[in-house]
């Protein structure tokens, strides 16, 4: 008897598909699947024509607040973190063109980073802020200006991480809130970030950066601080997912 | 014996001298008056000669980024719009003190104007022509505040310093004349985004958000 090439064509894929099926009956379950996507959003404060603050050894704002941005984005890259950049170089961004970057990127941290050598000489270390909008309910539609209400809770916890992670590297820490309309159109859990001049106490207690804000150790010092915060946040992140995965039906 | 052309010319010049001495207590009196009618229309009534009260300032302190509750006695007028900036310029005085705590350079004159006005609503009785009909509202009222543009200029840049002098200033207020609830800023009579770089000024800000209960953070 001879066979025909389409009939024997489709006789063969039947029996491979069979064979599969058979297979994967009997392999054993598959590990579950990687862990969710986690996006860190950098947004470096001014840039262009909006210096930011002028710093007491003539540095802008801008300048600064970019630094810290790459430096931190290198140490995440290295720790497998995503990064999103609201900028690369000196160039003018306006506030909602920040926000609209960090919504598409759909990110489980945003930071907006700051930095300021003015105020007290107490006022020394790390601010960081949170949205002042009252906590929401999570909505379809979000209003442009108040989109940030439906994620303050987890932006308030964002902040706890990041002001545990900070204190632990010895920095003085001080929260609080703030209408800010880069983060208050953000719909990510978002904090500012606004960094200062280390008192010379807190830098004379073991440390070897002097805490001005052009040391090149301070700033390792402050982004690897933030960097260890944020693979805490993602282990956070993956934990609460997980949560509510197995609480699925 | 006198001669009868001196009498005359006697009695003559002294009608003279009194018909000319009323003269000039009448026209000293008209000149007077117009000098009180000058007084009455002065635009502000001066506070240093109202009377000492005791107002209640929001002092911001950078070391911990709170405010704290500070009694001061001074001249406050009757006004409320010349109260309000009495109160605010005693507490840019305080910042602009060498050891102040949130140090401003500035003072009282950074404070332009500060206006009072119904806060906008649905409500038809807080509209701008009812406010207009009876000018001593019982509602809450809006408080819009000219700074000039040297005091934005001068001003630290930062997220804290700015926030801290924003949220005093409105609780600050709000201590003082209970009906502000709403505050919106002006540089030099003009909309302006920022203070110094930070602080949003494009918004309304609510006083309840300011008012702390003893040293909390804002």
């Amino acid at each position: 008897m001879r066979w025909s090439k389409p009939v024997l064509k489709w006789a063969l894929a039947a029996l491979a598909a069979a064979g599969q099926l058979a297979a994967a009956q009997q392999a054993p379950p598959a590990p579950a699947a990687p862990a969710v996507r986690f996006v860190v959003v950098l947004d470096a404060a001014h840039g262009g024509g909006d210096p930011g603050g002028r710093l007491s050894d003539g540095q802008a704002e801008k300048a600064l607040t970019l630094a810290l941005s790459v430096r931190l984005r290198s140490l995440l890259a290295a720790r497998g973190i995503q990064v999103v950049t609201t900028r690369e170089s000196d160039a003018s961004v306006d506030q909602d063109r920040r926000a609209e970057i960090a919504n598409h990127a759909r990110a489980q941290a945003c930071l907006s980073l700051h930095a300021s050598d003015t105020g007290s000489a107490n006022s020394s270390g790390a601010h960081l802020f949170v949205s002042s909008l009252a906590p929401a309910g999570p909505v379809r539609f979000a209003a442009w200006k108040t989109a940030q209400a439906s994620w303050v809770t987890r932006s308030v916890a964002l902040a706890g991480t990041l002001n545990s992670a900070l204190l632990h590297a010895g920095m003085t820490v001080t929260l609080a809130r703030i209408a800010l309309p880069a983060i208050d159109s953000m719909t990510c859990p978002a904090v500012a970030i606004e960094i200062t001049p280390e008192s010379a106490k807190s830098a004379g207690s073991g440390q070897q950066s002097t805490g001005a804000l052009d040391d090149p150790d301070y700033q390792a010092r402050v982004a690897e601080a933030l960097a260890a915060a944020l693979l805490e946040w993602r282990t956070e992140s993956w934990r609460t997912e997980a949560g509510h995965t197995e609480a699925r039906p | 014996m006198i001669p009868r052309y001196q009498a005359v010319l006697f009695i003559v010049l002294l009608v003279a001298s009194v018909v000319m001495g009323v003269a000039l207590w009448q026209l000293r009196e008209r000149a007077h008056q117009r000098l009180l009618a000058g007084q009455d229309s002065a635009p502000t009534q001066a506070p240093e000669v109202a009377q000492a009260e005791q107002a209640t300032l929001l002092v911001a302190n950078d070391a911990d980024g709170s405010l704290l509750t500070q009694v001061q006695s001074l001249p406050l007028p009757q006004d409320p719009g010349a109260r309000a900036r009495a109160v605010l310029g005693k507490l840019l005085d305080l910042y602009a003190a060498p050891d102040a705590t949130h140090p401003i350079p500035g003072g009282a004159n950074s404070i332009a104007q500060v206006f009072l006005m119904p806060v906008p609503g649905p409500d038809s009785s807080s509209s701008p022509d009812s406010a207009a009909k009876s000018p001593q509202s019982t509602g809450p009222e809006l408080a819009v505040i000219n700074l000039t543009g040297a005091f934005a200029a001068t001003h630290p840049s930062g997220l804290e310093t700015e926030t801290l002098t924003v949220l005093s200033i409105c609780g600050t207020l709000h201590a003082n004349l209970p009906r502000v609830t709403q505050v919106r800023f002006l540089v030099d009579g003009q909309p302006r985004s920022t203070l110094a770089g930070h602080a949003d000024l494009t918004r309304t800000y609510l006083t309840t958000d300011s008012v702390p209960s003893e040293g909390v953070h804002p």
